[in-house]
């Protein structure tokens, strides 16, 4: 027995607005099953099943906007018996069968009405659009932002990448495939940040209640700019695993839901490490920001040609400014710049990757 | 030869709004570059390219990615390609 609880998808986010049940009580679902259309402020999210079971009850009507934790359905693991009439929540009248195991209704959030017979949804909670979902991922990025630049001392590392190896491997991979099977130059900077941040616990994991804590594997956030304006960094997920063309379907995929709006809850959880890649907008070099509770940020810019000089003779190289944006409660300058210089060998053999 | 034009102006039309749902079509500028025009990034180039090898059997090899910088360079690229689905690489 368990509740699916109203998700945080995302450091930013406080509430969330039931808009749509996509099953409904007697329902059994498996384990990544679409259970509800979740609005946050930035996107709407299709949210996940975390385990197989069947759907007891609903709890939250469509249109209803809780705040994160709040129970929103409860669920029969597959196995287990049907719901006690021990502790009944407010309205609910459930079914006398015997307990298979302890409660764990929690008490729903002060002032919601939680029926399990859908309602209209009350004005001013139904799903945002244009200009309104504009404003709103202004205001939670802003917020997001703000507590990232009070709350986390920041440090600032750079390193100019020679990626001479990367593009002629690149080429000649592409040139002998037809473009759906292409790769784009970002989808090596997120193998090699991911392979790196998977050896660097430092730069991986989330800084909650106080204290750092690594990650055992590497959810990579990657910045996508949304056509209109406004930012959103879904999450590959077991990163530093994929291949190169995993991580190209991944990023092509996330890359085209991102901007319909159509991400999943398992997409929309908080990276343990992000990147952006400004290079084409024009940049040569980013100046990140971490998206708190991150402990770091890696940014790529430009691919330009430029002077480089080796062995005492100078060249022409494409090359790309790799910065990193690090929490200095974490890690130090030593750290991250091992970090970097892991990041720079990866790309030099970009066939390993 | 100019049916052949406009059947491939079509269709790179309908790649591009396919890519950039919000453009309207007869607001392109054909002269000038479709990157800054339409904020496409490399993302989007590439899913151009994907749509326009789907729709045309034309497949644009890297190298002439930036033959294809504005719509009337692509028109003009993809007519002198031809209908070929095979190209040198």
């Amino acid at each position: 027995m368990a509740d699916f609880k109203m998700p945080s998808l995302g450091a930013d986010m406080t509430h969330g607005t039931l808009l749509e049940w996509m099953v409904a009580p007697g329902a059994a679902v498996k384990r990544g099953d679409i259970v509800a259309l979740i609005d946050t402020s930035k996107a709407e999210i299709e949210a996940e099943a975390f385990e197989d079971g069947v759907i007891e009850e609903l709890l939250v009507a469509p249109g209803t906007r809780v705040p994160v934790g709040t129970p929103r359905a409860r669920i029969r693991s597959a196995g287990a018996a049907p719901a006690a009439t021990g502790t009944p929540s407010a309205g609910q009248g459930l079914t006398a069968t015997p307990a298979a195991g302890p409660d764990l209704t929690a008490t729903p959030a002060a002032g919601q009405d939680l029926t399990a017979t859908p309602a209209p949804p009350p004005a001013g909670t139904a799903a945002l659009h244009g200009s309104e979902r504009q404003a709103a991922m202004r205001e939670a990025i802003g917020q997001l932002m703000t507590r990232s630049k009070r709350e986390i001392p920041h440090y600032y590392l750079q390193r100019e990448i020679d990626m001479t190896a990367a593009s002629a491997w690149l080429a000649e991979r592409n040139g002998e495939r037809a473009p759906a099977e292409r790769i784009l130059p970002a989808a090596l900077l997120l193998a090699a940040v991911a392979r790196a941040a998977a050896r660097t616990p430092a730069m991986n994991g989330l800084y909650t209640d106080g204290a750092f804590h690594p990650a055992d594997s590497v959810r990579l956030g990657v910045a996508v700019a949304l056509r209109g304006g406004g930012l959103i960094a879904p999450a590959l997920q077991g990163a530093e695993r994929m291949s190169v063309p995993e991580l190209m379907a991944g990023l092509r995929d996330l890359v085209a839901r991102g901007r319909t709006g159509a991400l999943r809850s398992s997409e929309a959880q908080t990276p343990t490490i992000t990147v952006t890649n400004l290079g084409e907008q024009g940049a040569d070099l980013v100046h990140g920001v971490i998206y708190a509770p991150q402990v770091a940020l890696v940014g790529f810019g430009r691919v330009r040609e430029r002077p480089w000089a080796q062995g005492g003779m100078l060249g022409v190289r494409p090359t790309v400014q790799a910065s990193l944006a690090a929490d200095h409660r974490v890690s130090d300058g030593r750290t991250g710049s091992r970090f970097l210089a892991a990041i720079d060998a990866l790309l030099q053999s970009p066939e390993e990757l | 030869m100019s049916d052949d034009r406009e059947t491939l102006r079509r269709a790179v039309i309908d790649a591009l709004t396919e890519i950039a749902p919000e453009v309207d079509p007869a607001a392109i500028d054909e002269a000038a570059g479709l990157a800054d025009q339409l904020e496409l990034d490399s993302m989007d180039m590439l899913n151009l390219i994907v749509a326009i090898h789907e729709r045309t059997g034309i497949e644009v090899p890297e190298r002439d990615y930036g033959r294809l910088a504005t719509l009337r360079g692509a028109v003009d690229y993809l007519a002198a390609i031809g209908g070929s689905s095979s190209t040198d690489r």
